[in-house]
């Protein structure tokens, strides 16, 4: 993922084109936040170097807690932390935060509705090298489905560390979805975020891109490449997956006749899924969907891996094109 | 307020384990479903933890100081609804709506539904974990309480369970004492059949724990080691309470069918017979 080429269409954020990693985001909001509150406590499972929780490690350490490769007993143990007044951030990559700790998850942490943080490292394909064992694109579909859980999923570096500082002020169980590569910053400078709230960038007259995570930089592309057919794609940033904001999902299919969702993940259960769910119900509409179709994932670069799966700006503008002519 | 007493009476702790029996036949009776084994062979346990080891106060489920008890086992739910009612977080009348629509005692215990239940449980091996975290979090207060947690022996199958006895070890947590109802038969039956369990005490040392190998059905051993696990320094402890599943009821004693079928009307009458009341 590179630094970012064409313009938003949009007012762009003065910063716009400085890349981050969303989980090192989040590795300087843990800090933050461990300055700030006394309560805050971090979980690993062996993995804090590549999470980023390794620097609160470094700077508290006394209310770090590595558990080893046990993601289960780590969802427990935070679980228990939070039953003592603790506000546990537990974090490891998605794939085994959410899949081999799903039933802990569900158990413990949504059933008893606890003030858990899930913050998930290297989610979707742009893992990249390492292959479809360590790429979550079946998180946000297992997450959602639980009962009490909030799931976001943010866009860049600065909205997640504003989803940090928000889910520490929110009770109940959250889970933050992060990517390992950096992410070029979308949001504008005065964005603020807020848990249910999308950010919709503009909605468009001829078809508008439901997006989340690193695919809102790619839906903000596909726009631009639009604009020279002559076609008013809007963008909608859904960071909250889960409550969906269904008001700007109304606002947006209102405006349009397709609606496209664009999403790292596999395009059942996920984001694709939470709009469609809902429009079937309230306002039936086409909805296409972009992200990965009954597959896994695979070894490549995170570049190569975005082209081998569609989850380009280019895919997103030819399925728009396609739709409309 | 149960404060923690100096002396144990042991006699009085023996009746308010057969209170317990007692209750926890009535409601299975009531519910005609639900597990009558492993409830009966932990009621000494429990006894021993609610109404003498235990600080916790009735009135106040989440009292700041209480200690905390945490049933792994959750399908043991009747022992800790009786103890909770016996103790006074509710009334006993309650018990009559256990698994029944609308009741806040859940077939397996639910925390958002009954207070003085610290955690839904249910699903086995989950426990340890929660009591660990649990542990670690009053040691960064500086507090003085302590958390125990009520585990099946077919429970340590899990392995979840062996992650969290590493880590209450590694984290030398001394604020934690484990009980293993030690009744040696699971649903599918004896657990040296079904998959082997044994030899529980040499596992557990050998992952860091000071083990007590007790009779978990002599009171006066259920509170020794509850005392003794106090003194220990530097690492958690597991009690391996040697238990007979339906403990107090002979016709139910070691018939591995009643781990998950409640008493008839008749079988009732027997067993009330047989616990004097």
């Amino acid at each position: 993922m590179g630094e970012r080429t064409h313009k938003t269409g949009q007012e762009k954020p003065e910063s716009a084109g400085k890349a981050v990693a969303t989980r090192d985001a989040y590795g300087e909001a843990l800090l933050e936040l461990g300055r700030k509150r006394s309560d805050v406590v971090v979980l690993d499972a062996d993995l804090s170097g590549s999470t980023k929780t390794g620097k609160f490690a470094k700077a508290f350490p006394e209310r770090f807690f590595n558990l080893g490769v046990s993601e289960q007993d780590m969802i427990g143990t935070a679980s228990g932390l939070s039953l003592a007044g603790k506000l546990p951030f537990a974090s490891t990559f998605a794939v085994f935060e959410t899949g081999r700790a799903w039933e802990q998850i569900r158990q413990t942490v949504c059933y008893s509705n606890l003030n858990v943080k899930l913050v998930a490292t290297h989610s979707g394909v742009t893992v990249g090298e390492d292959g479809a064992s360590h790429q979550a694109i079946e998180d946000v579909a297992l997450m959602r489905v639980l009962h009490n859980m909030t799931v976001i999923v943010p866009a860049d570096g600065n909205e997640t560390r504003q989803v940090i500082h928000a889910i520490a002020e929110h009770y109940g169980p959250v889970y933050v979805r992060l990517g390992r590569s950096k992410v070029p910053q979308v949001m504008p400078d005065d964005y603020t975020f807020r848990i249910g709230k999308a950010y919709p960038f503009h909605i468009g007259k001829d078809a508008n891109i439901i997006a989340m995570g690193i695919m809102v930089s790619a839906a903000l592309d596909a726009s631009e490449m639009l604009k020279e057919n002559g076609i008013d794609a809007g963008v909608v940033n859904m960071s909250t997956v889960k409550p969906l904001d269904t008001e700007i999902l109304l606002k947006a299919v209102e405006a349009c006749g397709i609606l496209v969702t664009a999403e790292e993940h596999s395009v059942t259960g996920g984001l694709g899924g939470a709009v469609s769910e809902f429009l079937a119900e309230n306002h039936p509409a086409k909805v296409l969907r972009t992200g990965i179709r009954d597959d896994f994932g695979c070894s490549g670069t995170p570049r190569e891996l975005l082209k081998l799966y569609g989850l380009t700006a280019e895919d997103i503008a030819k399925t728009i094109r396609e739709a409309l002519f | 307020m149960k404060a923690a007493v100096d002396k144990p009476d042991v006699s009085l702790l023996k009746e308010k384990a057969r209170q317990l029996r007692v209750e926890i036949l009535k409601m299975l009776a009531e519910a005609k479903s639900g597990h009558t084994g492993g409830s009966l062979s932990s009621a000494d346990i429990v006894a021993a933890l609610f109404f003498y080891k235990m600080r916790h106060k009735p009135n106040d489920p989440k009292w700041s100081k209480r200690d905390r008890f945490i049933l792994s086992k959750g399908h043991a739910a009747p022992v800790l609804y009786a103890a909770l009612a016996l103790s006074g977080y509710f009334d006993p009348s309650l018990l009559k709506t256990l698994r029944k629509i609308g009741s806040p005692l859940q077939g397996h215990p639910c925390s958002t539904k009954l207070p003085g239940v610290e955690i839904s449980t249910g699903s086995l091996g989950q426990g340890l974990s929660i009591a660990n975290g649990i542990a670690l979090g009053l040691k960064l207060d500086g507090s003085g309480s302590r958390v125990y947690c009520l585990l099946g022996d077919g429970e340590t199958q899990e392995g979840q369970v062996w992650e969290a006895a590493m880590t209450a070890a590694h984290y030398k947590l001394d604020n934690l004492c484990a009980f293993i109802d030690n009744n040696g038969l699971q649903i599918d039956g004896h657990c040296c059949d079904v998959m082997h369990i044994e030899p529980i005490v040499n596992k557990w040392e050998a992952f860091g724990w000071n083990v007590i190998d007790i009779d978990g059905h002599n009171m006066k051993a259920v509170v020794g080691a509850l005392n003794d696990a106090e003194t220990v320094k530097g690492k958690p402890t597991m009690i391996v309470a040697r238990t007979v599943k339906g403990k107090g009821v002979s016709f139910f004693e070691g018939k591995v069918e009643y781990h998950g079928l409640a008493p008839s009307s008749e079988e009732l009458e027997m067993a009330l017979k047989e616990l004097g009341k």
